[in-house]
């Protein structure tokens, strides 16, 4: 002791560490940490600010030890030998606090033998105007078949609808994700982070989610006694509206909390770079409230959820026959152009969803974690066409959907090295389609009930290579009651496969009773490795089995919206899928990247594809049929990114995907184009540090796709013409730009203010998976701004 | 514990909510509001009458229009022609011909002979504003010859227009084609 004191004394021992306490997500400063120094056995707390300060420090080397209420504690090397100032940055105790006190991951176990991709919450605030669709086309690999630019749905390694299970808030999403023009119905700002996994193999949600797994989640609440929230406004110039959402939180040290959430959104017509895309505009109205209880052994919560939106659909695309179409696809602009308004008329959606929900869980002792969630969700779907009778104010199609469902899980640690999660789920579902309409269903009536079971397991072999493997089984049973036209009952064979079924013949159409039951049985196993202290392997082979829907089994007839008519058939099984996938990570200190292939091999895959025209009164129809058929996809998703300074930093994504049929040896239809994304991120460090970024996004031309062509008569020109409904447009390149910074208001306030300029260079393009391609080019240059308050 | 209570009590709800499908009825049958099953024209010249028709009475379903010419026309006369359209799945027949007349100036009927076919086509009916309609119509026949005529029902055409199509533009509600012979 007395020869420390020597060296100490022998050495310049009047050096300063002056230091700041900041959370490593967000660099908001974090006030009340403690910091130790070790050794020392002195502590100081952090100011307001999140500063403190040492005084007397001899030159040498020090641990110090931060801890924070809200972060996780976090030991520090640092060596003095001048004055010094360093930052200190701390991690949110999310996963630990997830797991006793909050919701946030609470709600599934992680992935460990995929790699889950990741949109954090400022990603989220950024799109806080937009789509879940759209935010979710951050992610390499990430597609979307869109409707216009406000009917966007995800596709992940080219699949969509019902091969993608969106979770939201612990629940399975049920809005009739059938159809490539239904949109997820989830206002994307009740979320704080979205997590994609690619591929079946989460299956305590789903055995049939060939595509994939969205998960919305919440933000965590804090324990302790606290009120605080968020308001975020945009405007933008393009469709020259804007969109307002705020929450708030109030928390207890005891446990109890409740939030309150709402979003307005209102935009005009948007604009193409060249004009007017008329009755483009939307109205959405959307609000969330939840109150809960978090303790160490139990804990539940309540929670409610409207989301409302209307949505026009461009005029120009509601045509009759093919050779409307003709005229429609040859013209370079869209045919109906009207003056910017914010009214919205036909063609247009109007979707309702609610959704409530229970949940609960209970710590059992020396058995493990008890789940429960009992949730109920009510999707409207109205959809307003072009009527021939501009007095008629009826929609076309009137959908109701309820489903209710019910699930209880129990999560158990074997031993230190093995965790075990089963499950049971229980699901009723009805749809309605109201006859008032005047136009036949689209979607019949029917009842559905499903049940499913499921196990999966991790092992952790060592610290480093982490076994997991599941398997889940589902039966559903369909219940329907489906008008079919007697013409088509005849041609399709049905009246001497399915006899039994009919229930009452009216003359030109039949009623029929079809009962239908599948059982599902998917899989999956694989493992994640680490090696080289910063590289990680992830590995997984998941079979993945689906029942096919109620639209590819029951279309028949004109879906006016898509002046086509969509066959179905009665006959379809069930898709079975295999795929395998690669993941290589390395996090490393400047460069990180992840590369990811992948094979899926599908039988019974359902796709829809032209087949013919059909005459009629009103003149030829293109006819879509679905089948099924032997599929393989190839693809790879990569993501790069390298720092070249702290303030300067270098990000790139790509993504391709190719799918063929087996069976005729064509490519498959509405394959995503590869696109490559690449951006460059800046922090200038001035007295107020401003971020600049520009991104860089490129979309090749789909040089693979089936040709489905056919011809039609003109009679005016009396010549045939081919309708062109199979040539993908041409590559694009767009430049967006962003520039932002937080100011510090007073104590932990903060106002973010965001420019944004998407398009930059209003560059005309079309995209391969939206289908108003045909008839308008996609959007032109927008500029946002944003402002954002945390308080 | 005590907080477990809940639990028995929603699934009693659970069960109550999912065996409430009382509704064992059949869902009513859906007549295609929307359709236009069958267009008729009628041609008259004195006791000369030609009727024309096309009948899909399965609509956009799979079978193709029964289409019938009841005769010949006559060479260069004039017929008073009429068109009818209706949506014969409905009972009483629904004739849309009058919907197309009170709204008429969202609609234009179109005539087009092909390149073989000597006729003259003229309005007769116009809409409020004085534009053509053509509900009513004469056909004037020239010289022996055969060829289609086309009638196309266009609804929210720009009115007025120079007669074609392209320039009309619109939707079409009714495309239908007939082999005719002027004799």
């Amino acid at each position: 002791m007395v020869l420390t004191l020597a060296q100490a004394l022998a050495q310049n021992c009047d050096f300063t560490l002056q230091g700041s306490v900041v959370d490593l997500h967000d660099d908001s400063h974090l006030d009340g940490a403690t910091i130790i120094l070790a050794g020392l056995e002195t502590s100081v707390i952090t100011d307001f600010d999140g500063n403190f300060e040492f005084t007397g420090l001899c030159e040498g080397t020090y641990n110090l030890q931060i801890s924070h209420p809200a972060c996780s504690t976090k030991a520090f090397t640092v060596t003095v030998v001048s004055n010094t100032v360093k930052t200190f940055k701390l991690e949110h105790h999310l996963e630990e606090l997830n797991e006793i006190l909050i919701k946030g991951s609470n709600y599934y176990t992680k992935a460990e033998s995929v790699l889950e991709n990741k949109i954090t919450q400022n990603t989220l605030e950024d799109y806080s105007s937009g789509s879940l669709g759209d935010v979710l086309k951050t992610i390499s690999g990430v597609s979307s078949l869109s409707t216009g630019n406000t009917v966007v749905k995800p596709v992940i390694n080219g699949m969509h609808s019902s091969r993608i299970t969106i979770i939201n808030n612990g629940v399975r999403q049920q809005d009739q994700e059938w159809g490539a023009e239904h949109a997820p119905n989830i206002d994307l700002n009740t979320a704080s982070s979205i997590t994609v996994i690619k591929g079946a193999s989460a299956l305590q949600f789903s055995g049939d989610a060939l595509g994939g797994v969205v998960i919305a989640e919440p933000a965590p609440v804090i324990l302790k006694d606290s009120l605080y929230g968020k308001t975020i406004i945009s405007g933008q110039t393009n469709g020259r509206g804007g969109s307002l959402t705020t929450s708030l939180t109030k928390s207890y040290e005891n446990g109890w909390f409740g939030r309150f959430q709402g979003t307005l959104k209102r935009y005009g017509d948007f604009d193409a770079p060249s004009y007017v895309l008329s009755n483009t505009g939307l109205s959405e109205q959307d609000l969330s409230i939840q109150v809960g209880f978090n303790g160490i052994d139990y804990g539940f919560d309540a929670y409610y959820s409207l989301f409302k939106n209307e949505i026009g659909i461009l005029r120009a695309s509601h045509l009759g026959g093919a050779e409307d179409q003709v005229t429609a696809i040859e013209s370079d602009v869209p045919l109906i152009i009207n003056d910017f308004t914010y009214s919205i008329g036909a063609p247009r959606q109007e979707v309702t969803h609610h959704l409530g929900k229970v949940s609960g869980f209970y710590n059992l002792e020396n058995i493990g974690k008890l789940k429960f969630n009992y949730d109920f969700q009510q999707n409207n779907r109205f959809e307003f066409d072009v009527r021939r009778d501009s007095d008629d104010v009826r929609p076309s199609v009137d959908l109701e959907l309820v489903t209710h469902n019910l699930s209880l899980s129990l999560e158990s640690d074997i031993s230190e090295q093995i965790t075990v999660k089963t499950g049971l789920t229980g699901n009723y579902q009805k749809n309605f389609a109201d006859p008032s309409t005047g136009v036949r269903r689209l979607i019949p009536d029917y009842e559905q009930y499903k049940f499913g079971v499921y196990g999966i397991s991790d092992m952790k072999i060592s610290d480093k290579f982490i076994l997991e493997f599941g398997a889940r089984f589902d039966y559903t049973f369909m219940d329907v009651f489906k008008f079919y036209r007697s013409s088509f009952w005849e041609s399709r064979g049905y009246d001497t496969l399915f006899p039994e079924i009919v229930v009452e013949d009216f003359g030109n159409q039949i009623l029929t009773n079809p009962e239908l039951s599948f059982n599902n049985v998917s899989g999956t196993v694989g493992f994640s490795y680490k090696f080289k202290d910063n590289f990680v392997l992830f590995g997984n082979y998941s079979l993945a089995s689906r029942a096919p829907n109620a639209s590819e089994l029951f279309s028949e007839g004109l879906h006016h919206s898509a002046s086509r008519i969509e066959l179905g058939d009665l006959r379809f099984k069930a898709e079975v899928a295999q795929k395998t996938t690669f993941t290589l990570q390395k996090t490393g200190e400047r460069f990180s990247f992840s590369i990811n292939p992948y094979a899926t091999f599908i039988k019974e895959f359902i796709l829809i594809e032209p087949t013919g025209i059909q005459q009629t009164v009103r003149g030829n129809f293109q006819v879509w049929e679905y089948r099924q058929t032997n599929a393989r996809l190839l693809g790879i998703d990569t993501d790069a990114s390298y720092e070249f300074t702290p303030n300067l930093t270098f990000t790139n994504k790509f993504s391709l995907v190719k799918g063929k049929d087996n069976v005729t040896n064509r490519p498959l239809i509405n394959m995503p184009p590869a696109r490559v994304s690449n951006s460059l991120n800046y922090l200038l460090s001035l007295k107020q540090p401003v971020n600049l970024g520009i991104e860089s996004s490129y979309v090749l031309r789909q040089n693979e796709f089936p040709n489905d062509n056919f011809d039609v008569f003109l009679p005016e020109t009396q010549s045939f013409e081919t309708v062109d409904v199979s040539t993908p447009p041409d590559a694009y390149h767009l430049l967006h730009l962003n520039a932002g910074t937080t100011f510090k208001l007073k104590n932990i306030n903060t106002l973010a203010v965001n420019l944004k300029v998407t398009n930059l260079m209003n560059t005309s393009y079309r995209d391969y998976l939206n289908r108003l391609r045909y008839y308008a080019d996609d959007l032109g240059r927008s500029i946002l701004l944003q402002l954002k308050i945390n308080y | 514990m005590k907080k477990l209570k809940f639990l028995p009590l929603l699934l009693i709800a659970l069960v109550v909510i999912a065996c409430n499908n009382d509704d064992d009825n059949t869902p009513d049958i859906v007549n295609e509001e929307e359709l236009i099953t069958s267009v008729v024209v009628t041609l008259v010249n004195g006791p000369d009458t030609v009727v024309l028709s096309s009948r899909d009475l399965d609509g956009d379903g799979p079978n193709d229009p029964e289409v019938t010419v009841s005769g010949n026309l006559q060479n260069n006369v004039s017929y008073d022609g009429s068109v009818q359209f209706l949506n014969e799945t409905e009972s009483p027949v629904d004739n849309i011909t009058l919907e197309v007349i009170e709204e008429a100036d969202e609609h234009q009927v179109f005539f087009i002979p092909g390149s073989g076919l000597i006729v003259t086509p003229e309005y007769v009916d116009t809409d409020a504003d004085g534009n053509p309609l053509g509900t009513q119509f004469t056909l004037a026949t020239g010289d022996a010859s055969d060829g289609t005529f086309n009638i196309t029902l266009r609804h929210e055409p720009t009115k007025p227009n120079d007669g074609s199509l392209s320039d009309a533009g619109g939707e079409t509600d009714i495309s239908v084609t007939f082999d005719l012979t002027v004799e």
